[in-house]
């Protein structure tokens, strides 16, 4: 295992039932690496992004983030689920950011940020509320840290995401279709915290139909199709010049 | 009707209805059902919480008993549930500790608290699948163990919908508590009805059996509306104000 790589993916199988979702995907994400998963609906991005944190277990394979597995531990060549707090310790150091955004309606914008801080990491919440504020900042929202969800559009309510997700500290941040549940004119100030976040070197997985965003801020897009992956390569090499069938009819209807 | 009427006002012994109302034997019946039912509900509502949660678990084991447990206790009459607990342990059970603490009136809370806790149950279940998988999602996605996601972000949601039913449940509670007569616990229905056989004034000590479940069963509801109003702190405008209930309550909708 190479002290480069940050996520290391290797032959992984999921099915849900009788559809095999993941059919034997094999990838690597270095550190500070912006990857963009692009494919059809089914394809299976969303499933590896949520095999990676383990919010879905593994039928078969193997995947290591920072050099370790996450959800198993390895005895004599078999993989055993970990215990549960084991598991939500190795979670928190992945970020991730849904389609829906996910925000807990209950609590405020700044609540939504520093609930697993003090929860989970134990923060006094003086420095969590701190933290919290700046990172709401970071994202355009120092105006409406006392603000509910409900009270903010679904850029807002993204960014906020974003900032939840920032204020566990994490090694790699997972974001599945982030934009495809926003207004048109709301998409941009979504794409800007993200592209900020990768500027400071964040390793970032981004399953997304932004095109302009790949070419922009990825290092790499990997084209999946039906549980496995078609075809990789720089972003403006893979849409100028794609190789294989399936990609150019997909890039042909998104592009 | 006016016929009726004149009849009432003649037969109806207003006399009787104001000697009883405030007579201590009442009050103290009325004093046993609010006791009874207040402490069966928390017993209801804190293990209608755990075996909620248990029915919703990934669990086998755990889910099963729970559903065993809902099965059991719904589907069996409470009446029927009271005389097991009661008559059918004591002539089980000759210990003479276990008479002392077995009483009729301990047997009533026991037994109401532990049938609540199965209909809490089905409540506390559609509580917490009433919250979007989402919200689970991104809870353990920040690091949380299941429980602490249950405690800090499921529940406090499922609440929402947990509360009004369990309101409903609590006045229901209130007025079936007159079942524990079978086991000769003197509530407020049955100090009524005691009183009733003595003078023969019937329709005048009943009455002030439901002038008291009026106004507890009232009072309770100005409670409800309050312990509502405070849950949807924040989020939403608050829509009722105490006058809007009274207004509710007497035009008979459920104000909810």
């Amino acid at each position: 295992m190479s002290d480069q790589l940050m996520v290391q993916v290797i032959d992984a199988h999921k099915r849900f039932g009788r559809v095999e979702v993941l059919r034997g995907v094999t990838m690597d994400v270095a550190r500070g690496e912006v990857v963009v998963l692009l494919g059809p609906s089914g394809s299976g991005k969303t499933t590896l992004l949520r095999c990676i944190n383990h919010l879905e277990p593994l039928d078969a394979g193997r995947i290591y983030v920072d050099g370790q597995l996450v959800g198993y531990r390895e005895k004599d060549g078999r993989l055993v689920e970990d215990r549960e707090a084991e598991i939500a310790r190795k979670r928190a150091a992945i970020g991730m950011v849904f389609q829906r955004f996910n925000l807990f309606p209950h609590l405020t914008a700044l609540g939504n940020v520093i609930e697993a801080p003090l929860r989970v990491k134990k923060l006094p919440r003086r420095q969590a509320e701190d933290m919290g504020r700046a990172l709401l900042e970071q994202v355009g929202l120092s105006h409406k840290v006392d603000v509910y969800p409900s009270k903010l559009s679904g850029g807002q309510q993204q960014r906020v995401a974003i900032a939840r997700a920032l204020a566990m500290n994490p090694k790699l941040m997972l974001f599945d279709e982030p934009t495809s549940a926003l207004d048109p004119e709301l998409v941009g100030e979504v794409l800007d915290a993200m592209k900020a976040l990768a500027q400071e070197g964040m390793t970032m997985i981004v399953v997304t139909h932004e095109i302009g965003f790949a070419r922009e801020v990825a290092q790499r897009a990997v084209f999946m199709d039906e549980g496995l992956i078609v075809e990789e390569g720089p972003p403006r090499e893979l849409f100028a010049s794609p190789q294989q069938a399936r990609t150019k009819a997909f890039l042909g209807r998104i592009l | 009707m006016p016929a009726l009427a004149i009849a009432l006002a003649v037969r109806f012994d207003f006399g009787t209805v104001a000697d009883f109302l405030f007579d201590p034997i009442i009050l103290r019946a009325l004093w046993q059902t609010m006791l009874i039912a207040s402490v069966a509900m928390v017993l209801g509502i804190v293990l209608g919480l755990v075996l909620g949660v248990m029915r919703v678990s990934r669990n086998f084991l755990a889910s099963t008993t729970s559903g065993l447990y809902v099965w059991f206790w719904r589907a069996t009459p409470v009446v029927l549930q009271l005389l097991l607990m009661y008559f059918g342990l004591r002539q089980l059970i000759e210990d003479d500790t276990f008479r002392e603490y077995w009483t009729r009136k301990n047997v009533a809370i026991l037994t109401f608290g532990l049938n609540e806790a199965a209909y809490m149950a089905e409540i506390v279940r559609a509580g917490i699948r009433s919250v979007e998988a989402g919200q689970m999602d991104a809870a353990r996605s920040l690091g949380m163990t299941n429980l602490q996601a249950l405690r800090r972000i499921i529940l406090p949601q499922a609440l929402r919908v947990i509360v009004p039913p369990t309101g409903n449940e609590f006045i229901a509670m209130l007025k079936n508590t007159s079942v524990a007569f079978a086991i000769g616990v003197v509530e407020l229905l049955n100090a009524a009805k005691i009183q009733s056989a003595r003078n023969f004034k019937v329709m005048e000590l009943y009455s002030v059996a439901a002038f008291w479940y009026l106004v507890i069963v009232t009072g309770f509801s100005f409670v409800q509306a309050e312990i509502e109003r405070a849950l949807t702190a924040g989020e939403r405008e608050r829509p009722e104000t105490l006058l809007s209930r009274v207004l509710a309550i007497v035009g008979g909708g459920r104000g909810v």
